[in-house]
């Protein structure tokens, strides 16, 4: 079971056109990820990271090659999208945040109930059940945003970037509440970021990204053991040398698009 | 030890102090916002003991100005012999039953121009195009069709209501940011749950300052109709009265139309807090 392989990509190409003009999103994607794998995706800004996620959560479609999500289980979405900042909608409370994904797929009443009451739980935001995203800080809502892909129950989970927008502090307690409650479901997870340390911190393996054409150009291993913490990560000197070859890919990835674009 | 008390004492005396100030300043705006509500109910008062002075004095002429207390034993007047209250419950079917026969309408074909771009784009020229004319230039037209009857004051409300409603709904979905259709289908809303949970509740607020617009369009378009073609309602009161000389009675129909007026904002703002409970 743990070494089946959950999500499968090939060839994956996305080209659209910006004013007339070609631009290759992403060109040859190719991977496959195992049951139960938490992986993050990194790249520079506009290497076409977030394409590849929309294209995998079906909101849009790639130009050619394929994809495909392995279901192991019936009457169970494929994916949930955990997104960026703002996905939390307005008009329903907290509660009902929580409990779309079930009641769009219409599941019986009391099973919606104890899913939401769960999730809302693990989340620390049972008291605020009732109250309307307005009242919410930024990381509360990204605690809605988090408890409503995990009580979807979907075989897979797709993150983007959803803690860019929060300050430090904040960004760190919700990247081990998301560990913990990853620990508990492990979930396959594909998690976009554009941080280092937020990706070395969560993954089982670590994609680097390219721009222009986007393609992986390179992938990293992060072989701690977990339960992990922050403290724990952050005083490995293994985890340093990570840093250090990921920053140095970043780095020339992102002279060698400058160069690209002054040309 | 001793001193480390003192200094403790001092410490709950600072904290005592600044407690003091903060609550010195909220009683100060405590005070600011009692005194901006009496300024909100005593200007109006203000206007009227000038007018009623003025008036009295005759420095203006109370054939055309009547003092305000003349106009109320008029109201009083006209109320107890019960015309006035005929005239009034006139008026208000017309425009409770012109409003709903243009806000029904109206709300449908926005949300279907926001949600599908097909629709949106065959029927915004026809709107652009009939919107500028003002509906009381086609009363003329709507009377041939619709006759003299009571049917035609409600088109001719429906109408004008018709267009501030449609184009503020059509906003109020193309408005709704996309994220919130992504999360949607992400989740796997089909089309119904997709129009009664995203659309219809995302374009709400957008569509309420339609439907307030329509309100005050619609108290507006009833009394100019009924002034040209009809002989009841408020605006009957106010036009023959006008012709008959009969001030303080033209009086009663503007201070009616002014209390409707502001009874129905009020009424619309109460039910726009109920159904954006969000904002």
């Amino acid at each position: 079971m743990q070494s089946q392989e959950k999500i499968q990509v090939n060839q994956l190409t996305k080209v659209f056109f910006k004013n007339k003009e070609r631009v290759m999103a992403l060109k040859d994607i190719n991977f496959s990820i195992k049951n139960g794998e938490f992986v993050c995706i990194l790249g520079p800004s506009g290497c076409g990271k977030t394409t590849l996620l929309r294209i995998l959560a079906g909101l849009e479609k790639s130009s050619s090659g394929d994809h495909r999500i392995h279901a192991s289980r019936t009457n169970h979405p494929l994916q949930s999208m955990v997104f960026q900042e703002q996905g939390v909608i307005p008009w329903m409370t907290v509660q009902e945040n929580v409990s779309l994904g079930l009641r769009m797929r219409h599941v019986p009443k009391n099973h919606i109930k104890e899913r939401t009451k769960t999730y809302l739980q693990k989340v620390g935001l049972t008291p605020y059940a009732d109250l309307y995203p307005k009242e919410l800080s930024g990381g509360m809502k990204q605690r809605v945003s988090i408890a409503r892909a995990f009580a979807n129950d979907p075989e897979i989970l797709l993150m983007d970037e959803p803690f860019a927008a929060l300050d430090e502090q904040n960004k760190f307690i919700l990247q081990e509440e998301l560990l913990s409650i990853w620990e508990e479901t492990k979930k396959t997870v594909i998690f976009i970021t554009h941080s280092i340390d937020e990706a070395i911190l969560l993954s089982d393996r670590i994609f680097l990204m390219s721009a222009q054409p986007g393609t992986i150009k390179d992938e990293v291993k992060v072989d701690l053991p977990r339960p992990r913490q922050m403290t724990q990560v952050r005083s490995d000197p293994k985890m340093a040398d990570v840093f250090l070859k990921i920053w140095n890919h970043l780095q020339t990835e992102v002279q060698e698009s400058r160069i690209k674009s002054e040309r | 030890m001793h001193r480390m008390k003192r200094r403790g004492d001092r410490a709950v005396e600072e904290l005592n102090k600044a407690v003091e100030v903060e609550k010195e300043g909220l009683r100060r705006r405590q005070r600011n916002n009692r005194i901006k509500q009496v300024l909100t109910i005593s200007s109006p008062i203000f206007m009227l003991l000038i007018w009623e002075v003025l008036s009295q004095t005759a420095i203006i002429d109370p054939r055309f100005f009547p003092p305000p207390t003349k106009i109320i034993e008029t109201l009083v007047g006209m109320g107890t012999s019960g015309e006035l209250f005929e005239h009034v419950q006139v008026s208000l079917i017309r425009i409770l039953a012109g409003f709903l026969l243009g806000v029904i309408p109206a709300i449908t074909l926005g949300l279907l121009m926001g949600m599908y771009s097909a629709i949106r784009h065959f029927f915004s020229p026809l709107i652009m195009a009939l919107m500028p004319i003002p509906t009381l230039a086609l009363l003329p037209l709507i009377l041939i069709i619709f006759g003299i009857g009571e049917f035609s004051k409600i088109v001719t409300i429906a109408a004008s209501v018709f267009f501030p409603v449609v184009i503020n709904t059509a906003a109020g979905v193309t408005n709704i940011d996309k994220i919130y259709a992504d999360v949607a289908k992400n989740y796997g809303a089909n089309p119904t749950d997709f129009f009664l949970k995203i659309a219809l509740p995302g374009a709400m607020p957008v569509m309420m300052e339609g439907i307030q617009m329509g309100q005050a369009i619609a108290l507006l378009t009833i009394v100019a109709a009924e002034m040209i073609g009809a002989n009841s309602g408020i605006g009957y009161v106010i036009w023959m009265n006008y012709k008959a000389f009969l001030i303080p009675e033209m009086f009663v129909g503007l201070i009616l139309i002014s209390f409707f007026g502001y009874l129905f904002s009020l009424l619309l703002r109460g039910l726009q807090s109920k159904l954006i409970p969000w904002k």
